[in-house]
């Protein structure tokens, strides 16, 4: 602390106090000048779980950009040696010894001398050094040919995940599943959010009968167990339809999926602002009623909407997940959690390869992320909390 | 001059009974309005998969005879079933039978009728979605209450920490995991209903017994999620409840700190919990088809999934419709649970 009074013998210039304020004051001073967004920020920052969770989270969705970088394989690559092959996790030392560079114990092929089938045996005594940066399969990014890829081994192939019953790299095929489940979610939010904006938005904003409507039919609709109804939408699909219009069709289903909840949360806060003395002034001074809602009364609730649209990311990714699962949502050769765990769908392969269990983990933790930071954000959001805390 | 009291006076007569009788036929008439714009949305749903129910009757009941179908011949199906006809007319149809009749049509993959193919799967999935809210009730309303009077406790966290996991782990991995763990563990699969021996035999109480084994297991994954969530809900409640100035003056009457919380906050930290039954029943519907898919249970959503990838629209639309009607049905009573719980909602006739 380095308060002035304390000064024993006073200094000709005594302005010095005004221009360097103390640390506390600078403190005071940047709280209380902060835009919302800062306040937000600083009080996100100090939720621990929540900054997990988006470190976590953004680990996950930057493997899945890059998935082409970080994944080993392209996720159709299939190795017929190596069918359901289990996990190879790399390690450090064997009999022979320690290594800082790790390795895969070495694979020799010989023939069995009575049915002459091709049988893999771990060597010991040979290591298989995992090298980063390596050359593998092609790929192209923004019309640009790349071939390098984060990691593999020296010789012959690195199956971290293991490999599925066609002999796919599951760990690749789970980064590129990554970026489609995370985006689908992404797109289902952002539909979902349009069209709870319209349609809360226009009740919120008129109420009266034209309220009353909509609310009874969200009511309904929020009666009828809604991933049932909206199978039946997956099941109209047709058949020819190729794997991208599938996967805009999902989005669209995800949106109609997650639209009630958060329609009523936004007319709620309508109602709640709308008769505010800032959006009477809008409409003395002719402002249309588009721009009374967009301009003056969205802003006041931003923050509240982004954390009921954190919260429902897992809703969607979720259903997408399980309408993939029964085979009613995205079908191969897409991938995405719920194709990926379509794998472990009956007892006789989990018993056999449980390692194709391993997409589970990342809907689970996914999941928790977005559960934590949803958590994070809604106290951060909430302009009560007391800063100190 | 009791007309001017500001609030009504509190007789036992027959001007208690009238708003309870008014909310009443308010409730039943919003049930029937529901049900009727449910069933449009159904139907809707019916009608959307590609080619119309004709073609695919004709494929089905043809493919493998050696017949060959001409557009004539599935002209006349057409005419025949009177799917000629436009849409509303069908829908009338298709109503029409239901209420009055109670026919759902055909199930044109089983060859028979709707009623026969859902008949014994509806006992058994009212049996599952009963017992899993049961054991919801059972496990989320003491414990939630617990959590709340012990806050900050090591149960307290413990009970954050699986409410977080019950969100976050799907209900279809729970079931493969359990799977998985009874394979592995025990040699034998938990899927199905009945042991093989009780699955032809007539019931009996050995086969009840039987199906309460296994319903254990579809109601422990279905009731996972719900009584993650409605732990938190008690928890919130009650905590709300416990700060009220009742409870202080009851403390200050000198009333046994558990006879207390018996008599306020725990009677009021049940009326969100009974209010939400229909909500927990939508919730257990939506995840009990793909649960009974993995965990191979014979009841309705099981059924769903197969009559949405067959296209067997009656089918589908004849259980979607069950499935509404018993979340409407629910919901219709937990409106006269809370009524009885609680006597403001009466006197404000909803």
């Amino acid at each position: 602390m380095t308060d002035q009074s304390i000064e024993p013998t006073p200094i000709p210039a005594v302005d010095i106090p005004a221009t360097t304020p103390s640390r506390e004051e600078r403190r005071k001073l940047r709280y209380y000048s902060a835009s919302q967004w800062q306040l937000v920020w600083w009080r996100f920052r100090r939720h621990r779980m929540a900054m997990v969770g988006t470190i976590v989270l953004g680990l996950m969705a930057l493997s899945g950009i890059l998935a082409e970088f970080v994944a080993p394989y392209a996720p159709t690559t299939r190795e017929r040696d190596y069918v359901t092959g289990a996990p190879q996790i790399p390690r450090f030392r064997d009999q022979n010894g320690f290594s800082l560079r790790p390795f895969l114990p070495g694979l020799t092929t010989e023939r069995d001398p009575e049915t002459l089938r091709k049988i893999t045996k771990v060597d010991p005594e040979k290591r298989r050094y995992v090298q980063f940066l390596v050359a593998g399969e092609s790929y192209t990014w923004f019309g640009m040919k790349f071939h390098t890829h984060l990691f593999g081994v020296d010789e012959g192939t690195i199956h971290l995940f293991g490999t599925d019953e066609l002999g796919r790299d599951l760990f690749s095929r789970t980064l590129y599943a990554t970026r489609t489940s995370l985006s689908i979610g992404v797109l289902g939010v952002l539909i979902a959010f349009v069209l709870a904006l319209i349609i809360g938005g226009v009740a919120g904003y008129f109420g009266g009968w034209i309220d009353y409507a909509i609310q009874r039919l969200t009511e309904i609709i929020r009666v009828v167990p809604i991933i049932p109804l909206y199978m039946g939408l997956a099941a109209a699909f047709p058949r020819e339809w190729s794997t991208e219009q599938v996967y805009f069709a999902m989005t669209l289903i995800l949106g109609l999926v997650g639209w009630p909840t958060l329609a009523r949360r936004i007319r709620g806060q309508l109602l709640a602002s709308r008769n505010e003395d800032y959006v009477l002034a809008a409409r003395i001074s002719g402002a249309s009623s588009f721009t009374i809602i967009t301009r003056h009364l969205l802003p006041a609730f931003t923050s509240y909407i982004i954390v009921d649209l954190v919260i429902s990311f897992p809703y969607m990714i979720l259903s997408e997940t399980a309408l993939s699962f029964i085979g009613l949502g995205l079908r191969p050769p897409a991938t995405s959690w719920g194709i990926l765990l379509q794998d472990a769908q009956n007892i006789r392969t989990i018993e056999q390869a449980p390692w194709l269990f391993i997409p589970a983990a990342f809907v689970v933790v996914a999941v928790l992320a977005f559960t934590l930071i949803g958590d994070g954000l809604r106290d951060a959001a909430d302009p009560y909390t007391v800063s100190g805390h | 001059m009791i007309s001017q009291l500001p609030y009504p006076p509190f007789s036992k007569g027959a001007r208690q009974n009238s708003p309870m009788i008014r909310y009443l036929l308010q409730r039943l008439l919003g049930l029937v309005v529901t049900m009727f714009v449910v069933s449009i949305m159904i139907f809707v749903i019916m009608e959307l998969p590609p080619g119309d129910y004709a073609e695919r009757y004709a494929f089905r009941k043809f493919t493998g005879t050696g017949t060959n179908i001409t557009e004539s011949d599935v002209q006349n199906i057409r005419v025949q079933l009177g799917l000629d006809r436009p849409a509303w007319e069908r829908y009338l149809d298709w109503i029409g039978g239901i209420v009055f009749e109670f026919d759902f049509g055909d199930a044109f993959a089983y060859e028979t009728s709707v009623n026969a193919v859902i008949g014994d799967r509806l006992w058994l999935t009212l049996a599952i979605l009963f017992s899993t809210l049961l054991l919801t009730y059972l496990i989320s309303i003491p414990i939630g209450i617990y959590a709340a009077v012990r806050r900050h406790s090591a149960a307290d966290y413990g009970l954050t920490v699986f409410s977080y996991l019950g969100l976050a782990l799907p209900n279809f991995l729970l079931a493969l995991v359990m799977l998985y763990f009874s394979v592995v563990w025990f040699g034998a699969s938990v899927g199905g209903l009945f042991s093989p021996e009780y699955e032809q035999a007539p019931w009996s109480l050995g086969k009840v017994w039987d199906l309460i084994k296994h319903l254990m297991v579809p109601a422990v994954v279905l009731a996972w999620s719900a009584t993650a969530f409605q732990l938190q809900t008690v928890r919130a409640t009650m905590l709300d409840e416990l700060n009220k100035l009742s409870v202080t003056a009851a403390r200050a009457r000198g009333l046994p700190e558990w006879k207390l919380l018996l008599k306020y906050p725990a009677r009021l930290a049940i009326n969100p919990v009974v209010s939400t039954i229909g909500f927990d029943i939508n919730r257990i519907f939506s995840e009990l088809p793909i649960v009974a898919l993995v965990l191979s249970l014979p009841e309705l959503g099981e059924l769903l999934i197969r009559s949405y990838i067959d296209l067997d629209m009656y089918v589908a639309g004849a259980i979607l419709l069950v499935l509404t009607f018993t979340i409407v049905l629910m919901n219709f009573v937990s409106d006269l649970l809370l009524a009885a719980l609680d006597p403001r909602i009466r006197l404000e006739g909803g």
